[in-house]
């Protein structure tokens, strides 16, 4: 019994393991809110999609998720000259993005189940002025990135404010240093509404998911009721 | 059809192929002991699932297209356009956990109640060659996606047959049929998950209940039914498995089913530990992600492999792990088969040996960290010692007497009232002023929580002796 206590004591201090790195901000995610997520698709084309396709998408899709006619999606949504059964992609040659950016940017329809919302969000506010990398930005949750900041003229230019931990300099704070044209709550909601509209890209399914699943297990409850009556019923001559 | 012709009918049958008699061996006349407790569900929980992956499984394969090129993007296209497509995968994908889960407590159900011993050393083997064939059906399944951690797993696991000497190099050459994880490897792969090893699959779970049904199940008593019989040569304590056990194992569906749809349809990647997140990027032979971990069924395994500082030794434990597993039947030296009955000894052993295989399962998703090395060490020396010493802390334990018939231990049904009170116990009534107007509220009852904690405690003590 010593020694199971021992490896009990032993185990403590790696609970508190994984917690390294800036703290995420927690973004606010609600696929029933139909207007958010048409916002976050506005802005997904207007300022993700020259160059980062989301090939699983089609302009029909958003029209027939987020109950928008299909005529107004083309109009206020997809780029011109879109068709309502083209895929989400980019115009971006991939071969010119890769001697731009040193690598082909990803497709981004399932980025929100790869890195999920909570990290994309902060990922996208946390864009800061490094004149030492080649774009001129850096990111304060993904260090040395290499994107400039897409958002730059709605949230401003931020710059970093550094402090000591363990003798190495780590970023504090950002803060900004000219404004942009939005205010930073109209900035942070523009930012959810992307993540938002990300998170529903990565799997449309989920709201019919989540919908009839109660129904489901509203089902097997009775099924299982009725099962374990049958069971007292047979079992009763079992001594 | 009028009726008699039906009857007809089934009489050319019948008189052809022995269905009845196939049916009253295995079901009807088949005396399973009438004692079978919570542990006893998950042999008929494995069919289910078996099951449900053939069929689910069988769907998939219409729309997959096993290419490098085409993989990733055959999947999404299941789970987006493909009707009902996203249930389908959701069920297999879930169900691959959910079948390490039930085969894990039916291993465990053995390991508590001697269900391995003598003599059913053979049920136990083929139940063993189940587990390894569904282990290589599990990994086979995993390449399938084309997702990063798809691929970077399957990298790192086909790696380990290069650290065996002289033949290594080759022999992983020749798993993969490419020097790294290609096309090749992803259409053998396919091959072998949806035809060669459920074929395998099929025959052993035939074997495994031949030959269980020859000599009959064990119980949580360890006691032989066929020892005592009444006068018409059945076992006093056995009951016809059909219907008593099909509609007891119903209920045992039903309770599975329930936990099985609460995560397919609200937590499906169950927090990245049945579906891995990194597993959503498309495999890039150039870009190895920061942490590659198996999923949670094979991280004790892993754990093992990585505890060991030197490549080729890890692989051998790693192997080895499981080759002590075929050999319990014969480390056992106790003649007792229920741990009800076994000494002290045997129940603190096997208390460390569910530590050290959680905590090998905890570690193999981490990171590895020198503590966290340290930790796996001592892990898997206490795996290895379970097994391994087996032959000597089991010949010292003092056994109790064993009862000549079964006995009648309480039910799940009997022991809710109990539940319930321990659960009154720890909550305590308060008056709280809410809205000018004073409400009773129940609260968590430190004193009470300690009482039932203290009670627990010196329980698993007893327990333990």
């Amino acid at each position: 019994m010593k020694k199971l206590l021992q490896i009990c004591l032993l185990l403590i201090p790696m609970t508190g393991f994984a917690s390294a790195g800036i703290s995420l901000d927690s973004s606010d995610i609600d696929l029933s809110d139909k207007q958010s997520l048409t916002n976050g698709a506005k802005l997904y084309v207007e300022y993700c999609l020259g160059c980062h396709s989301a090939k699983y998408i089609r302009y029909l899709n958003i029209s027939d998720d987020l109950d928008i006619e299909q005529n107004t999606v083309l109009k206020d949504i997809a780029p011109e000259g879109a068709g309502i059964y083209d895929k989400m992609l980019t115009a971006m040659n991939g071969h010119d993005a890769k001697k731009w950016f040193g690598t082909t940017p990803p497709d981004l329809s399932l980025i929100a189940r790869s890195r999920g919302a909570d990290w994309l969000y902060t990922y996208l506010k946390s864009f800061y002025i490094d004149a030492a990398k080649p774009l001129g930005v850096n990111n304060a949750v993904f260090p040395d990135v290499g994107m400039p900041n897409p958002l730059w003229q709605l949230q401003g230019e931020q710059v970093a404010v550094f402090k000591k931990e363990h003798g190495q300099q780590v970023i504090d704070q950002l803060r900004i240093t000219e404004k942009g044209t939005l205010s930073p709550e109209k900035f942070d909601q523009a930012v959810n509404d992307i993540v938002n509209f990300l998170v529903y890209a990565s799997e449309p399914a989920q709201v019919q998911r989540r919908s009839m699943g109660k129904y489901v297990l509203l089902f097997i409850l009775l099924f299982g009721i009725i099962a374990y009556l049958l069971k007292k019923e047979y079992w009763k001559d079992v001594h | 059809m009028k009726s008699k012709h039906l009857t007809a009918c089934g009489n050319w049958f019948i008189n052809r192929f022995p269905l009845t008699k196939l049916w009253n061996d295995h079901m009807a006349q088949y005396y399973a002991p009438k004692n079978f407790n919570f542990w006893y569900f998950f042999g008929s929980l494995a069919l289910l699932v078996l099951v449900n992956q053939f069929v689910t499984g069988i769907l998939l394969t219409m729309n997959y297209k096993p290419d490098a090129t085409l993989a990733f993007d055959s999947v999404e296209y299941i789970m987006r356009e493909v009707p009902w497509g996203w249930l389908v995968r959701y069920m297999h994908s879930t169900g691959a956990s959910a079948f390490f889960i039930v085969v894990y407590l039916h291993m465990f159900r053995g390991l508590i109640y001697g269900s391995y011993k003598k003599p059913r050393e053979l049920v136990w083997i083929f139940g063993m060659l189940l587990f390894v064939a569904l282990m290589a059906e599990a990994f086979m399944g995993y390449l399938l996606p084309w997702g990063q951690m798809s691929y970077w797993g399957a990298q790192v696991i086909i790696s380990l047959f290069s650290a065996i000497p002289i033949i290594g190099d080759d022999l992983s050459l020749w798993v993969r049929g490419d020097y790294v994880i290609s096309d090749a490897t992803l259409n053998r792969f396919f091959a072998f998950h949806v035809i060669a090893i459920p074929l395998i699959l099929i025959m052993l779970v035939f074997l495994h209940i031949v030959a269980l049904h020859e000599v009959g199940s064990n119980n949580p008593d360890g006691i032989e039914i066929k020892e005592s019989k009444d006068p018409w040569g059945h076992p006093i304590d056995g009951i016809p498995f059909h219907p008593y056990y099909t509609v007891k194992d119903i209920v045992g569906v039903a309770v599975f089913l329930f936990f099985f749809a609460t995560v397919i349809f609200y937590m499906p990647e169950m927090g990245g530990y049945f579906l891995e997140h990194a597993n959503f990027i498309p495999a890039d032979p150039l870009a190895t992600p920061e942490h590659i971990a198996p999923v949670w069924y094979f991280t004790p395994f892993y754990a093992i492999l990585r505890a060991i500082p030197d490549k080729f030794a890890g692989v051998i434990a790693m192997g080895g792990a499981i080759i002590v597993l075929f050999l319990l039947p014969w480390l056992d030296r106790s003649p007792i088969k229920s741990i009800r009955y076994r000494g002290g000894l045997y129940k603190k052993a096997i208390l460390l040996f569910v530590i050290s295989f959680l905590g090998l399962g905890y570690l193999g998703t981490q990171a590895p960290t020198a503590g966290a090395t340290i930790m796996a060490r001592i892990f898997t020396a206490m795996y290895f010692g379970f097994f391994l010493l087996m032959p000597i802390y089991t010949r010292w334990e003092k056994t109790k007497t064993v009862p000549k018939q079964l006995t009648n231990q309480p039910t799940i049904e009997d022991r809710i009232p109990g539940w319930v009170d321990t659960a009154k116990e720890m909550v305590k009534d308060v008056e709280v002023e809410k809205e000018g107007q004073t409400v009773r509220q129940k609260r968590p009852d430190a004193a009470g929580i300690g009482k039932v904690l203290l009670r627990t405690a010196k329980k698993l003590k007893e327990s333990l002796d």
